[in-house]
């Protein structure tokens, strides 16, 4: 069975990058009109012929919501629907097995697959809990040799299954890791060797160890395919002179993110060589050693303004905000920036952002504080998604932004659809505000940094804000809560987020009556994940009638006991169950440090490690 | 290249520090590898996990950090939170260290016997191999290495700074961050007036 997707998911958890990897764009496969390899009942003509209209017809249909609807129409609208089906997303890879998936879908051209659940980044799941590709990849090799188009989310990778995915795959053009690890440069050295038409090779967020092979050296002479190369994530020096070698034989070259080991003079280098790009991620954006006085420093400015098509611009690691000005040519271009590594402060901020008439997306961090903020809301009117991140993310440290910079971007940039701002202090007034003044919203992460902090004007629980964002925001789908929050708020989620299909708890709720809410208010609700709040078994058992609906549920740190995950797990035969804990806990315990369950055709996987129990 | 070293919390200058000790003999790292609250939840009865939690009621006793009241677990890092991946909290705080006030921090450099003085901008540099490289570039000289014993004996040159006490400090005995905040100028002695400090 094909998992939902939630689009608001896949937009918001990657950095502003255009990820052409969608269902919204149309695959086709070679249409050649007749219904292959079929050993049933030779139908009479006019069947033949409606099974090869449909055929046709089911080649343009590209959501794979319509795509599963249309699979449970009739066994034939089944089977056509699975032959025409060119990208597999699948949202737990422990749903479905490699072979299932494999024997329904044989022409997929592209797969999907996502793997850990999100609170695995903050190192609430120890390692190696799972989550291989190699399972998948192994798989795929055999059934689907066509597979030109992998992309993992928080999936183990190793050397090896980046080995099989170039030998097995001719003709194998795109690969986009998101937040994997388990591989290394060797791996990807004999990837880039062996997949002469390679487009693409995203490395997102990933990590993975320097076994000191030089990769980039490693891509084939000769004129590339290369579209995107992006391994901003990559946490030591690659070989430059080859990269530029590389860039100057890649001219579809459009994306091209850099390591912070790529200084400013490098990226002017690669800059004069590809004045075609459309998203930069400009490294360092520093000098790797300091220009003697007399040396002449490139023109970076006049490098810039040579990228008439840039739009996208990102990197800024060690920033020197004296260069800053050298993107001033291209800012009025601009749809997406992202400064979340760069530590600058509203003044330097403001010449930038005052020509950003155009930018849709912004990542930032709160170093620009308020005022920084402020300017942001008085020219991006096009502002559809905005991310504050903290410098110093800690609970006691001291805000530099507040209600006040909400506040000023709920006002001024009314096309909002997403946020994510962390911050020490807010007031419901300015949550009610942003409800009222940005009716888009879709995705509503807000995180206030202290755990259970009130409004802190009025000393009020955050109630009455997050209820107004499920009220008046009726287009919501995704939802992070913080800040002190009784029952009531949950309440409030149960009854008006009729849309939500991601909520995110931490630190929240008084008792059990806050997850029933939810659970029986939330029909939509697709992904839960709740840490350290008072709910137990009791709560538990109140959405039974909701998890087979589900991709997963997260519980840690709350007040689950083992009988009663077990209780859940008899209940629910196609449901894994998992307890985890600590790698170094020996014993089980009466109490359930963290429960992970969801959905599966399976049944118990037989890769858990140890400290993971399947009940 | 320098390796980074990614911690799974907290902010780690012991790291950045120069110093050619032993590793593992004199710093104080602070190792956060278990969760705390995992091990509050070692209990017979499914309680509170979590050891503020008390607060969650509807009194309001946590107002901010600074309330007086409140059972120290308010500053407590907890594990994953806030919600940031390790990733982007090593990327920032590395980026913090290299922080200074003001745009650009040039000192004055001397060298003994060179006719003119040159200036150069400490904040570009990251630590104290990287600075030394400059200067032996910029002078054409060879200023060895560091010991903090003998301080640069057997080379030719040996760098010193003044500090905002006005006293001539030996560079490389302090932190990185501390000797950017209080360098004031730089004099690279010629080797044979620089023994007498390294004697120390």
């Amino acid at each position: 069975m094909a998992e939902q997707m939630s689009d608001d998911d896949e937009r918001q958890q990657s950095p502003p990058s255009d990820l052409d990897f969608t269902s919204n764009k149309a695959r086709t496969c070679i249409v050649t009109g007749s219904v292959s390899g079929h050993t049933e009942f030779q139908s009479p003509y006019p069947d033949q012929v409606l099974g090869n209209v449909l055929e046709n017809v089911l080649h343009f249909l590209t959501s794979r919501r319509d795509r599963n609807t249309a699979s449970l129409v009739c066994k034939s609208w089944y089977r056509v629907e699975a032959l025409t089906r060119s990208e597999l997303f699948i949202g737990n890879c422990y749903a479905v097995s490699p072979a299932r998936a494999t024997a329904r879908f044989t022409r997929v051209r592209a797969l999907h697959l996502k793997g850990k659940p999100r609170f695995a980044d903050f190192n609430l799941m120890p390692p190696d809990w799972g989550a291989h590709f190699n399972p998948w990849v192994l798989a795929f090799a055999k059934a689907c040799p066509w597979l030109e188009k992998v992309y993992l989310k928080r999936m183990s990778v190793t050397d090896d299954d980046l080995a099989t995915l170039a030998e097995s795959f001719l003709g194998f053009k795109e690969l986009v890791l998101v937040c994997c690890d388990g591989f290394g440069t060797s791996g990807l050295a004999i990837f880039v060797s062996k997949c002469r038409q390679l487009k693409v090779l995203d490395l997102i967020d990933s990590e993975l160890s320097d076994d000191e092979t030089d990769w980039i050296l490693c891509f084939p002479e000769g004129e590339s395919h290369l579209e995107s190369l992006i391994f901003d994530c990559v946490e030591f020096p690659i070989n430059f002179e080859a990269l530029e070698r590389l860039v100057a034989r890649s001219p579809s070259l459009k994306k091209l993110r850099l390591n912070q080991y790529v200084s400013i003079g490098q990226l002017y280098r690669l800059m004069v060589q590809a004045p075609q790009l459309t998203h930069l991620g400009t490294g360092s954006f520093s000098p790797s050693e300091i220009a003697g006085q007399g040396d002449q420093e490139p023109d970076y400015v006049t490098a810039f303004a040579a990228c008439k098509s840039l739009i996208c611009l990102s990197g800024f690691r060690e920033i020197i905000p004296d260069y800053l000005p050298a993107i001033y040519p291209i800012c009025a271009n601009l749809t997406s920036l992202n400064f979340s590594y760069a530590n600058i402060t509203a003044e330097q901020l403001k010449p930038i952002i005052s020509n950003c008439h155009k930018l849709q997306v912004f990542w930032v961090l709160d170093s620009i504080c308020d005022e920084g903020l402020q300017a942001v809301a008085a020219t991006c009117k096009e502002l559809r998604e905005l991310r504050v991140f903290p410098v110093d993310a800690r609970e006691d440290s001291d805000g530099p932004v507040s209600e006040v910079g909400f506040l000023a971007i709920s006002e001024g940039c009314r096309k909002l659809q997403s946020i994510l701002y962390f911050c020490q202090r807010m007031t419901n007034a300015a949550v009610i505000a942003m409800s009222r003044n940005c009716p888009d919203l879709v995705v509503f992460r807000l995180c206030i940094m202290g755990r259970h902090r009130p409004d802190h004007v009025t000393g009020e629980p955050m109630d009455d804000g997050f209820g107004a964002i499920v009220m008046n925001c009726k287009k919501l789908t995704r939802l992070a809560v913080s800040g002190l929050l009784t029952d009531k708020a949950f309440d409030y989620i149960g009854r008006y987020g009729k849309l939500v299909r991601t909520l995110s708890v931490a630190f929240a709720g008084d008792s059990d009556m806050a997850l029933k809410y939810v659970l029986e208010g939330c029909p939509q609700l697709q992904k839960l994940e709740i840490r350290d709040s008072p709910f137990g078994d009791a709560a538990l058992c109140s959405g039974l009638h909701h998890y087979y609906n589900m991709r997963f549920l997260w519980m840690s740190s709350c007040r689950l006991t083992h009988q009663g995950c077990q209780q859940i797990a008899h209940a629910m035969p196609r449901l894994v169950v998992e307890v985890i804990r600590s790698a170094d806990e020996e014993e089980m315990d009466v109490c359930v440090q963290t429960l992970y369950m969801y959905r599966s055709l399976e049944g118990p996987r037989n890769d858990a490690p140890k400290f993971v129990t399947i009940l | 290249m320098e390796r980074r070293v990614n911690y799974e919390n907290d902010l780690n200058l012991m790291a950045t520090e120069l110093s050619l000790g032993l590793p593992g003999c004199g710093d104080d790292e602070p190792q956060r590898k278990t969760n705390p609250s995992i091990r509050n939840n070692k209990r017979t009865a499914p309680e509170i996990s979590e050891v503020s939690s008390s607060e969650s009621s509807s009194s309001i006793t946590m107002s901010g950090s600074d309330d007086q009241d409140s059972p120290p677990p308010a500053k407590e890092q907890v594990v994953g939170w806030p919600p940031i991946r390790s990733y982007r909290k090593n990327c920032l705080q590395s980026s913090k260290r290299n922080e200074v006030e003001g745009m650009g921090m040039y000192v004055k450099v001397s060298v003994d016997g060179a006719p003119y003085l040159r200036k150069i901008d400490l904040k570009v540099y990251r630590s104290y191999p990287q600075l030394l490289k400059a200067l032996e570039n910029m002078f054409k000289l060879t200023i060895g290495a560091y010991s903090k014993r003998e301080g640069y004996n057997g080379s030719d040159y040996a760098p010193t700074y003044e500090d905002k006490d006005g006293d001539w400090m030996l560079v490389g005995d302090v932190p990185w961050e501390m000797f950017i905040s209080s360098c004031k100028r730089l004099r690279i002695m010629k080797g044979s007036e620089a023994r007498g400090l390294g004697c120390v």
